[in-house]
């Protein structure tokens, strides 16, 4: 029987609201429908855009003509990237990536070339959708159609297309040699080395050498894209978006457009899912352009088609994981190589890819490098853990080979490497408070692990994952009600439960139920700025900031009780309890006033208290992970069924236990897509042959089962709660602990992902098939 | 661009509306009556985030021509629960937690709906099995397969 289990007393039992597991405010207005996504915006006099793309991979654009377009009636604009001023130098920090504005505005609508299939080149506003996506049709373009690359090793090959001419590789580190000054699709070169790996390499008794291939997956957020503007006459431009960032929609479309920021008003629609895809901009600039020109509002909302062939997902990859240990399994060496394809421009996660391949283990002599190559496919963006998966994936894969040569449990062999507390992490700097160790062990003493098991063709599979997980700038506002209720303002949209947790924070920090703080996600005019929901970092820096404005309104009504009882202020305290207590009175009394007597008596002693506060926290709350996957392969088809999976992960403090594990059962089920499922599929001519949810398969319920979930809890001294953000790094262990899994199965080590039926079954039949 | 008038029943209400002839029952419910709780994930078949039921059947709205419905009977995912309270899935996925971003949360209820009223005592693969045409990616279905379940052994006990 699957019960849920009811658990309102916190399972941190130092926190009174923290650990329990509340309603979300957003709740009720999401099973009801009445929740407004970016698609559900209507305004009066709407007009509906729609989006031209490139057929061709690569190509250049000989010449746009939209006159026929513009002349069918209900069309009321058209836009193309003449219409766009030029662009401001330099870029844009959205949170998980930066964006050059050249490169934006380039990819936001293509101006002399096409660099992918399905790059817009053209934009209309008619009075209804139908007609737009006539008028789409009546847009010539004339291509001239030019070789391309889509493969991140044949892109840094010499003979490869070039997409850039101006694109020189950029070095990023000393020690790598120069590269000569003709164009290339290599656009930058990074390496991270401690001690020697040559000598450590020598010590070693055992180095094996690996090389893997990842695909190119998909964010997959069931919501695609969809943007809202109004041009007013005044000049002021209102936005409504589903995005992770508000305020990078607002800098992004203000450089773009050569606005002042004030004169772009963001206003954050709930949002379908983003994991990293919805933090740049696509729709945002083109509707504003649209609704200039036709001095109407604007809705552009994209196919599905287009979120797969015109938006970012993450890189296809190539990998070299070299790794060198001692009989009795003492890592001394480890090589990685990485290249990312970065899509049609640079800045793909190969960095952060790099920082993480090594995470979880203690090796003196390493050496990480790590290349960004632009090719013909859409430009890469963040998805969870950005980077991690591919990389880690090789370095697992290569830990549990290891493993089986020097006949060590594969969970022995992490621990006796594993990243400890004072050790040095790949860039050379100590790891602070982290519960690697704590995962591992709480994965060797699993019932899972140590089950039997049964049947032919199963196989299991362990992996670890680590993810830094970001801090940056967050501001929110809180001012207390009447009522004895407290109002939490926040910038960050809540893409699911974040207005919970934070507002869980807040409540603990006052010593009030959760029902008593009234959360709020509003517009870029009414808050501070705040940086993306990304990153797994809103829980963990509006966190902080829910703690601080707590602590400002705790002195605030501390100096307000001694008013009123007319006592010294240092006599008086804010308990955790939510009670404020003074010195007894003449007649012996305890003086105390609950936090709920206090706020109705505000308005008539000085005023409702109101506070705001912001943090920027460049500290962060390192997470481990530690994955177990039993599978059975069918030999007949080479469908893989997983069978039991369990995720154990430092979750620093779980402040709402059930979004914790939501968290990680949504980013397992990911993983295994990337392990089994799903790859962007291009054909000899660089067009994407599945831009469907029907041929790019993410997991479905038959796909996956129920995900075990182990929350060991760390507490990052960093946070005053302890957080460390769950969402990202779960994503990360997957690849590597079914590729292990499948190799117990079958006895193939794959090297590339997915390991879709196809694949395995070349591999089982003789003949490939 | 030729409209045609379509009457139909929608969550209970007799309705009358305007379509274009080209508009899919979804584009019609959202465009045109205002009911935008049945979400576009695909607008092909894949997703399941528009479902809706049509006459007793569950069927996905972007599939449907609005030309099709007259005289039909509609329940939306805004029909589900009664004046003043959730009817018990929306309550179960809520307190569950059963959805992240909601996005596919009506569709899923919708779904569920319809499930839970031809089977009241669905076994956890027949659950998966009849909501597989409904994609989320925020949950990994964990939480919103134990909320029907749940939701279906609190609905015979009551
Ligand atoms: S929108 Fe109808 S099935 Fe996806
Ligand atoms: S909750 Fe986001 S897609 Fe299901």
């Amino acid at each position: 029987m699957v019960a849920t289990p009811e658990k309102q007393t916190p399972a941190n039992k130092q926190y009174r609201v923290i650990g329990t597991r509340p309603l979300r405010p957003d709740g009720t207005d999401k099973v009801t429908g009445r929740a407004a996504y970016g698609a559900d915006v209507k305004l009066e006099g709407l007009l509906y855009g729609q989006v031209l793309r490139s057929p061709h991979a690569h190509a250049r654009i000989k010449s746009i003509n939209t006159k026929k377009a513009e002349a069918l009636p209900g069309v009321k604009a058209v836009v193309t990237a003449q219409d766009f001023p030029p662009p401001p130098p330099g870029s844009i920090n959205l949170g998980e990536s930066t964006a050059n504005f050249q490169f934006l505005k380039d990819n936001l609508l293509a101006s002399t070339k096409a660099l992918y299939h399905g790059h817009a080149v053209a934009a209309v506003a008619a009075v209804d959708l139908h007609t737009a996506e006539d008028a789409l049709a009546l847009i010539e373009v004339q291509y001239e159609p030019l070789p391309h690359v889509v493969d991140v090793r044949e892109a840094m090959l010499d003979s490869a297309p070039v997409l850039h001419d101006s694109l020189r590789t950029q070095i990023r580190a000393a020690g790598i040699a120069p590269r000569p000054d003709r164009p290339t699709n290599v656009a930058s070169h990074m390496r991270l080395q401690k001690g020697e790996i040559e000598k450590g390499f020598a010590e070693a008794d055992v180095v094996i050498e690996r090389e893997f291939e990842t695909s190119m997956f998909h964010q997959g957020y069931i919501e695609p894209h969809t943007s809202t503007a109004y041009w007013n006459k005044d000049g002021e431009v209102s936005i409504w978006t589903s995005s992770q960032g508000p305020f990078g929609v607002r800098g992004q479309v203000a450089a773009l457009l050569q606005l002042p920021v004030s004169k772009v008003h963001v206003t954050p629609m709930e949002i379908g899912g983003g994991f990293g895809g919805k933090i740049p901009t696509y729709l945002d600039p083109i509707t504003a352009l649209l609704s200039r020109k036709s001095g109407r509002p604007v809705k552009v909302a994209m196919t599905r088609e287009a979120v797969f062939e015109g938006t970012g997902p993450t890189s296809a990859t190539f990998s070299r994981v070299k790794i060198g240990a001692k009989k009795d399994g003492t890592l001394t060496a480890a090589q990685v190589y990485l290249a990312y394809g970065a899509g049609a421009f640079p800045g793909s996660s190969v960095g952060a890819g790099a920082m993480c391949a090594l995470a979880p283990y203690v090796i003196p002599n390493t050496q990480i490098d790590g290349l960004d190559v632009v090719v013909n496919r859409p430009k890469t963006e963040a998805y969870r853990a950005p980077g991690a998966p591919a990389a880690e994936f090789g370095v697992e894969a290569v830990m549990n080979e290891l493993a089986e040569r020097l006949d060590i449990d594969p969970l022995e062999l992490r621990l006796k490497n594993i990243a400890s507390e004072g050790a040095l992490n790949a860039s050379g700097q100590p790891w602070g408070k982290i519960g690697a160790r704590e995962v591992v062990m709480a994965m060797k003493e699993h019932q899972h692990y140590n089950s039997e098991l049964q049947g032919e063709h199963v196989g299991r599979g362990v992996a670890l994952g680590f993810w830094f997980n970001g801090g940056m700038e967050s501001a929110s506002s809180a001012k207390t009600n009447d009522d004895g209720t407290v109002s939490l303002i926040l910038g960050s949209v809540d893409i699911g439960g974040s207005r919970a947790s934070l507002a869980m924070q807040l409540a603990e920090t006052l010593g009030v139920p959760y029902e008593a703080v009234k959360p709020k996600v509003v517009d870029t005019d009414s808050v501070g700025f705040t940086m993306v929901t990304g990153g797994s970092r809103t829980t963990f820096a509006g966190g902080w900031v829910a703690y601080e404005l707590g602590v400002q309104i705790r002195g605030k009504l501390v100096e307000r009780a001694a008013r009123i009882w007319e006592v010294p202020v240092d006599q008086v305290s804010y308990g955790d309890d939510g009670v404020i207590r003074g010195p007894k009175d003449a007649e012996g009394k305890e003086r105390k006033l609950a936090f709920t007597e206090i706020a109705g008596q505000l308005a008539r002693t000085g005023g409702q208290i109101a506070v705001s506060a912001s943090v920027s926290k460049n500290t962060q709350g390192a997470a481990f992970a530690g994955h177990i996957v039993d599978l059975k392969v069918d030999t007949a088809t080479g469908k893989v069924d997983v069978l039991r999976y369990t995720a154990v992960q430092d979750v620093g403090t779980a402040i709402h236990p059930s979004y914790v594990e939501g968290q990680i059962h949504g980013a397992v089920a990911q993983g295994i897509g990337m392990a089994l499922l799903e790859e962007y599929v291009y054909g000899a001519d660089g067009r994407l042959q599945n831009a469907s949810f029907l041929d790019y398969r993410m997991p479905t319920t038959l796909d996956v089962p129920m995900i075990e979930t182990v929350l060991v809890e760390v507490p990052n001294p960093g946070h005053p709660y302890g957080v460390r953000g769950v969402g990202e790094v779960p994503i990360v262990p997957p690849q590597g602990a079914i590729q292990a899994a499948v190799y117990d199965a079958i006895g193939v080590r794959f090297q590339h992902t997915p390991m879709s039926p196809r694949v395995i079954l070349d591999e089982l039949l003789p003949d490939g098939g | 661009m030729s409209h045609i008038v379509i009457n139909t029943t929608i969550n209970g209400e007799a309705t009358e509306f305007l379509a274009d002839e080209r508009d899919s029952l979804l584009e019609a419910l959202r465009e045109r009556v205002g009911l935008t709780g049945a979400k576009e994930g695909c607008n092909n078949g894949n997703c399941g985030a528009c479902a809706v039921i049509l006459d007793g059947r569950l069927v996905n709205s972007c599939c449907v021509m609005a030309a099709e419905i007259e005289g039909s009977q509609i329940t939306t995912v805004e029909g589900l629960a009664q004046r003043d309270h959730l009817s018990p899935l929306q309550q179960t996925f809520l307190e569950d937690a059963a959805l992240q971003c909601g996005i596919c949360t009506p569709g899923f209820l919708v779904a569920s709906h319809a499930l839970l009223a031809q089977n009241p005592d669905p076994t956890e693969h027949e659950v998966r099995f009849w909501l597989a045409g409904n994609l989320c990616r925020c949950t990994g279905y964990d939480k919103i397969v134990r909320a029907v379940l749940h939701t279906a052994e609190q609905m015979r006990k009551a």
